[in-house]
């Protein structure tokens, strides 16, 4: 019971990281649809950035707005400099160019960082709390709270504000939304560094418990992919519930099969969802209407 | 208030607007009559800023606008209700009202609602509820009244008819006379030629890409070549 619990919390942890970079995917899906596969570059650059200012001297809350602040700035270059200027290419061409992104930016982190593994000294300690027989990281808790807060943070922002229904609304029907004025290109630029920006503070929230590297990224992003896939690609709640999906099967995998196969679990995932799901668990088939 | 010369237009290799010229004077309903693929809806995204053009100029209110994007003409006072209404589905009739308003979205709304609900009552009831589960008129309703939001000093119609049953038809063209009355310029494009020539004051035929003929709604009524291949007399 109690090996049993600590797999559900290990899941859970990291399933909220493997949300927050599905979130970052839908988001840009919903304003552009495009699949943005430098996602997972922007996780990295989050704890990479941090890990580096930190060394630097600066204090660990200052290095973290840092890397969120240029994360932010990376994902508007990328969209401004990259997808932009291809506007009208198909998504095929478009998703290549992320890709060819990504690539670019795990080369330029080779450089400007270092190939070796980093870790961040975690918010609350390292000593395990006690629950039930299980220990949980107290940066568990940390990511889990804040997994939590910006769910909820981007839930009001959506709901409540009037650019969060410009959103939605560009989202839903790109030509309309231009025709009552709405600047459909800021819409995806700012659609760019809100993902950038989460993805960086899933970088910075897991390298404590995960360690970062110039290429962590590339991992990450396939499981958020696989959690954006599962709970049906540009659905929000979606990409939460299939985010802690994929992060409990793969611990639970790794736990009572072998941990061998725990990567391959998302990929097994992807799989079963393209051939028996493919509108995944919360995505609406899509019906053309006349 | 409109005045559009010469404008080419093309989907990629393809013309479709071969140097069209019209334009619309303050005031007026000019609509816009031809058979399908004739180019009315190019034309109108292209006033609207949405379709590209190759050649020629739109002016606006003595303004050259075809350099303009899209979202900085509809800040000047060109509003659309496209074809096939082309609402915001998932949220509500409401945010679909106050979307519309986004060009002026520092001013209070309150206002522009209170006279879209009293314009269209039948939307009155379905405030809340997700534009998608509306029925075909009160979707047209709803566009109009969107496109309203924006207080246009020139509404672009494609279609308004298109779809709805013959009351609702009616209603529609009493809500376009009632606009007229309100001191708005409209240019309609409507497959309904004789409903649209009945409440326009001028009108123009374009045939593939070409304006072939224009002249009062009257004297396009009473054109021989209209009659047969549009109005079907």
């Amino acid at each position: 019971m109690a090996e049993l619990l600590q797999f559900v919390f290990s899941g859970l942890t990291v399933g909220a990281i493997y949300a927050l970079v599905a979130l970052g995917f839908t988001l840009i899906y919903k304003a552009s649809d495009i699949i943005n596969f430098a996602q997972g570059e922007f996780v990295m650059l989050g704890g990479m950035i941090t890990v580096f200012a930190a060394q630097a001297g600066l204090p660990l809350p200052v290095a973290a707005l840092l890397a969120i602040f240029l994360t932010t700035a990376v994902g508007l270059a990328l969209h401004r400099f990259a997808v932009a200027p291809a506007r009208g290419a198909t998504p095929v061409a478009l998703i290549m160019i992320t890709i060819g992104a990504s690539i670019f930016l795990r080369g330029v982190a080779q450089i400007v960082f270092d190939k070796r593994f980093h870790s961040l000294p975690s918010l609350f300690g390292g000593d395990p709390i006690k629950i039930g027989g299980a220990a949980i990281l107290p940066q568990s808790l940390v990511v889990l709270a804040s997994a939590s807060i910006i769910v909820l943070v981007l839930w009001l922002f959506i709901d409540r504000t009037m650019l969060g229904k410009a959103v939605i609304a560009t989202a839903a029907n790109r030509l309309a939304a231009r025709l009552i004025g709405v600047d459909t290109r800021s819409i995806v630029d700012f659609s760019f560094a809100v993902s950038a920006a989460i993805g960086a503070i899933a970088g910075i929230l897991i390298t404590p418990i995960a360690l970062t590297s110039y290429d962590a990224g590339t991992l990450l992003a396939l499981k958020g992919f696989a959690a954006a896939m599962l709970g049906g690609i540009g659905s929000a709640p979606g990409a939460v519930v299939g985010g802690l999906m994929i992060g409990m099967i793969e611990a639970l995998s790794a736990g009572y099969i072998s941990s061998n196969y725990k990567d391959a679990v998302a990929f097994l995932i992807i799989l079963v969802v393209l051939i028996f799901i493919p509108q995944g668990l919360f995505g609406r088939a899509k019906v053309e209407r006349v | 208030m409109l005045s559009i010369e010469n404008v080419r237009s093309a989907y990629g290799r393809i013309e479709v607007l071969h140097g069209v010229t019209l334009h619309v004077e303050a005031g007026e309903i000019v609509t816009l009559i031809g058979a399908n693929g004739a180019g009315k809806t190019t034309l109108l995204h292209a006033i609207s800023g949405v379709q590209p053009i190759m050649d020629g100029s739109i002016r606006f209110a003595g303004n050259p606008i075809e350099q303009l994007p899209a979202h900085m003409r509809v800040g000047l006072g060109i509003s659309q209700v496209p074809e096939g209404r082309q609402l915001f589905e998932p949220l509500s009739v409401k945010d679909n009202l106050r979307l519309g308003a986004w060009s002026r979205r520092d001013e209070d709304l309150e206002p522009e609602l209170a006279r879209a609900r009293a314009m269209f009552p039948m939307l009155d009831a379905f405030w809340e509820r997700p534009a998608g589960t509306l029925s075909g008129g009160q979707q047209q309703m709803l566009a109009i009244g969107r496109a309203l939001m924006a207080k246009p000093r020139l509404l672009l119609l494609d279609e308004p008819s298109m779809g709805l049953a013959p009351n609702l038809v009616d209603h529609v063209l009493a809500v376009i006379r009632a606009l007229k009355d309100d001191k708005l310029t409209i240019l309609l494009v409507e497959q309904n030629a004789r409903a649209a020539l009945a409440i326009a004051d001028r009108a123009y035929v374009l045939e593939t890409g070409r304006i072939t003929l224009s002249g009062t709604a009257a004297e396009i009524a009473a054109d021989a070549r209209v009659r047969d291949a549009y109005l079907g007399i």
